[in-house]
C-alpha cells in the first residue's frame, strides 16, 4: 500500500445540548459525543468504507472531511499537510481536491438547472476554464466518464428528465469536473433501487480505477460495502469499534458489535424466513 | 385448495391513467389469489406496478388513474362496483389495511400520536374516547412501543418507532389483510430486521394474511411464503418462496436478473450484475413479451407475441416463452 492520503487522529466533533436556567447556572453543560475519538488513515487509491447504524455518527464523520463542520478536537491530515482549520482561501483549495457525493439524487440538484448548468456550477466556483467552451469541453468529458454517452442528449436535459440512477451519474460527474483526489459518498445508492444500485456501485469503482480516485464510502449496508470497498471500518456510538479488510470484517467479525450488525442482513437465500433473526 | 382458504382473489385487475401524453397502462390485466395466514411478496423495480396495484385492491389509485377492468374479491365479494362511502365503512381499515410507503411522511407533524390514531378509528367507528383511547394503548404495546409515546410527536421519534406506529394504525381495526408497501426501505439494517420480525411476529399472533411490496429480493425470502414478480405492469413470475430462492431458482429472465443483482454478505463477488436500461414507458410499452428489449435470453417469437402466464410446476406460474413447450 503507498502513502495515506489522508490521515485522523483522534477526531472528536461535540454538540452542546441547549441548557436550563439551573444547569447555566451551575454551569453545567452536556454534549451529544457524534464523533468521539476516531482514529485512521485512509491510503491513495483506497476505497475505504464507513459502516454503522443511523445516529452512530458515520455522517457527521464525513461532514467533518468535508469541512462543513468544524472539529472539537483532533486532526485532519490530507496529503501531508494540516487541514484542521482552514481559512477560507485555503478551504476553497481543499474542497477542489476532495468532493462529495450525497445521498439524495433528488434533493442534491437545483430542479431549474440543466445537468450542464449542475456540472457547469462548480466550474465557475473555482474558475476552472476561461471560456464557456473550455468549461463546456470539461462537462462533456466528466459526463463520458461516468457514462452518460452520448453527453449532447443528457446536457440539457433538467432533473426531473433524468431517472434515479441518471440523477446519481451527474451528482457523480459533479464531483469529477474539478478533478479531485477524493471523494466522500454518503450512501451514494441507499435511494436508488436495487437493479440500478450495482450499475451505480459499477460506475463509481471503474472511474475510481481510471481515474486513480480515493474514496470514502458512507453506508448502513454491510453487503455492497463488502463488494465496493477495500477495508471497513465499522462505527458505533461515535466510535469505531472494529476496523479490517473487507473480508476479514465480515468473515471474521470479532467485535460483537459487527457481528449482530451482520446477523441483520438480509440474504436472497431461501429455508432462512422462519428462523428468527437475532437482533440489536 | 376452495375458494374460502382465499381471503383475496384479483381477477383480470387492469388499472389505467389517463394522461396527456396518453394512456398510461400501469396493471394490465393481473390475476393473483391471497391465501389465509400467508405472505404474498411483490417485487419488482421502480415504476412496475407494485404501488398502483396495492392502491387498486384499496380503491385508492389517485387521479386520473381508473380501474378499468377485473374483479377484487374480498371474502367472495367483488368490491370494485363499492362506492367511495361503502368502501371506507365496509373494506378499508375494517377488512383490509395499508402501511404505505415512506410512513415517515404519513404521519401529521402537527399532531400528536394519539390524535393521529383517534382520528383514523373516530373515521372508521362510532366508539368512546375512553375506550378507543384504550385500544390505541394496546396495539401500541403489541408493537413494541411504551404507552407515553401517545403524547409525543412525530419528530420526536425515531424513523423505526414512527413505522411501528403507522404499523399499529393499520392494526387497530382488526383487518385481516394487511398491505405493506415498502415497509423498511428507508430504515437502516437493524431496525428493517427488527420491523421485519415484528412484521412476522404480528402476522402469527393475530392470524394476518399480509402483502409485502419491496424492491429487494432479500428482505422478501426473509417474510414471503409465496412471490408475485411483476415487470412492467404484468405479473413475469408466480412461485414459493423455495422455488425462488432455493436450490432449483427462478425460471423467468426477469427474476433471475433481479437476483442476480442482489448482494449477498457471505459470497465476495467481483462484479455484481444489473440489469442494462430502465422500465419501459408505460405509454407505449414494447410489442410482444414487454421484457424482451433488456432480456439477454430473447427470441424472435419474444418481440411479437406476448407470453401468457403457464404452470411449470404446482404453485409455479411464469410468462416467458422460453419454458414454453406446446
Amino acid at each position: 500500500m503507498s502513502e495515506p492520503i489522508l490521515k485522523i487522529e483522534n477526531l472528536k466533533e461535540w454538540f452542546p445540548v441547549r441548557r436550563t436556567i439551573a444547569q447555566l447556572l451551575k454551569g453545567e453543560q452536556i454534549w451529544v459525543k457524534a464523533v468521539d475519538g476516531i482514529t485512521f488513515d485512509i491510503n491513495q487509491g483506497e476505497i475505504f468504507g464507513l459502516v454503522g447504524e443511523s445516529g452512530c455518527g458515520k455522517t457527521t464523520t464525513g461532514k467533518l472531511l468535508m469541512k462543513l463542520l468544524e472539529p472539537t478536537d483532533g486532526k485532519i491530515m490530507f496529503k501531508g499537510k494540516d487541514v484542521t482549520h482552514l481559512e477560507a482561501n485555503k478551504l476553497k483549495e481543499y474542497r477542489r481536491n476532495v468532493q462529495m457525493v450525497f445521498q439524495d439524487p433528488y434533493a442534491s440538484m437545483n430542479p431549474r438547472f440543466r445537468a450542464q448548468d449542475v456540472l457547469e456550477e462548480p466550474l465557475i466556483i473555482h474558475q476552472v476554464g476561461e471560456t464557456r467552451a473550455e468549461r463546456e469541453k470539461i462537462v462533456r468529458r466528466s459526463l463520458e466518464e461516468v457514462r452518460l454517452i452520448p453527453p449532447e442528449e443528457f446536457m440539457g436535459r433538467f432533473p426531473h428528465m433524468l431517472s434515479g440512477g441518471q440523477r446519481q451519474r451527474v451528482a457523480t460527474a459533479r464531483t469529477l469536473v474539478l478533478s479531485p483526489s477524493m471523494i466522500v459518498a454518503d450512501e451514494p445508492v441507499s435511494m436508488i433501487d436495487l437493479s440500478t444500485r450495482a450499475e451505480i456501485l459499477h460506475m463509481m469503482k471503474t472511474v475510481q480505477r481510471e481515474l486513480g480516485l480515493t474514496y470514502l464510502y458512507i453506508t448502513h449496508d454491510l453487503s455492497t460495502a463488502r463488494y465496493f470497498t477495500d477495508r471497513i471500518a465499522v462505527m458505533y456510538l461515535g466510535k469505531i469499534v472494529e476496523l479490517a479488510s473487507a473480508d476479514e470484517v465480515i468473515d471474521n467479525a470479532l467485535h460483537p458489535y459487527t457481528k449482530a450488525l451482520i446477523a441483520a442482513v438480509c440474504e436472497p437465500v431461501s429455508g432462512k424466513s422462519n428462523t428468527g433473526r437475532s437482533y440489536l | 385448495m376452495t375458494d374460502t382458504d382465499n381471503v383475496l382473489k384479483v381477477e383480470n385487475l387492469k388499472i389505467n391513467f389517463f394522461t396527456r401524453k396518453g394512456t398510461v397502462y400501469a396493471v394490465d390485466d393481473i390475476s393473483f389469489t391471497l391465501k389465509k395466514g400467508e405472505t404474498l411478496g411483490l417485487v419488482g423495480e421502480s415504476g412496475c406496478g407494485k404501488t398502483t396495484t396495492v392502491l387498486g385492491l384499496m380503491k385508492m389509485v389517485p387521479t386520473p388513474g381508473e380501474i378499468t377492468g377485473g374483479r377484487i374479491l374480498i371474502g367472495g365479494k367483488d368490491i370494485v362496483p363499492l362506492s367511495e362511502d361503502e368502501m371506507r365503512k365496509k373494506v378499508r381499515w375494517g377488512k383490509a389495511s395499508m402501511v404505505f410507503q415512506g410512513a415517515m411522511n404519513c404521519l401529521t407533524p402537527v399532531y400528536t400520536i394519539e390524535k393521529q390514531m383517534m382520528e383514523t378509528i373516530q373515521e372508521h367507528k362510532q366508539m368512546e374516547y375512553f375506550k378507543a383511547k384504550n385500544i390505541i394503548i394496546n396495539y401500541l404495546n403489541l408493537v413494541g412501543l411504551p404507552e407515553e409515546i401517545i403524547r409525543r410527536y412525530p419528530h420526536e421519534l425515531s424513523g423505526g418507532m414512527k413505522q411501528r406506529v403507522v404499523i399499529a394504525t393499520a392494526l387497530f381495526l382488526e383487518p385481516k389483510i394487511v398491505i405493506c408497501d415498502e415497509p423498511t426501505t428507508a430504515l437502516d439494517v437493524v431496525v428493517q430486521a427488527q420491523i421485519i420480525n415484528l412484521i412476522k411476529r404480528l402476522k402469527k399472533k393475530l392470524g394476518l394474511s399480509v402483502i409485502f411490496i419491496t424492491h429487494d429480493l432479500a428482505t422478501e425470502a426473509e417474510v414471503a411464503d409465496r412471490l408475485l414478480v411483476m415487470y412492467a405492469g404484468k405479473l413475469a413470475e408466480i412461485g414459493t418462496n423455495e422455488q425462488i430462492y432455493g436450490k432449483g431458482g427462478p425460471i423467468h429472465p426477469y427474476t433471475k436478473k433481479l437476483l442476480k443483482a442482489t448482494p449477498r454478505l457471505h459470497e465476495k463477488v467481483e462484479e455484481l450484475s444489473f440489469i442494462p436500461g430502465t422500465p419501459p414507458d408505460l405509454v407505449d410499452p414494447p410489442s410482444g413479451c414487454r421484457f424482451h428489449p433488456r432480456c439477454s435470453e430473447v427470441m424472435e417469437r419474444c418481440k411479437k407475441d406476448e407470453p401468457p402466464l403457464i404452470k411449470v410446476e404446482p404453485e409455479h406460474w411464469i410468462a416467458c416463452w422460453r419454458n414454453h413447450h406446446e
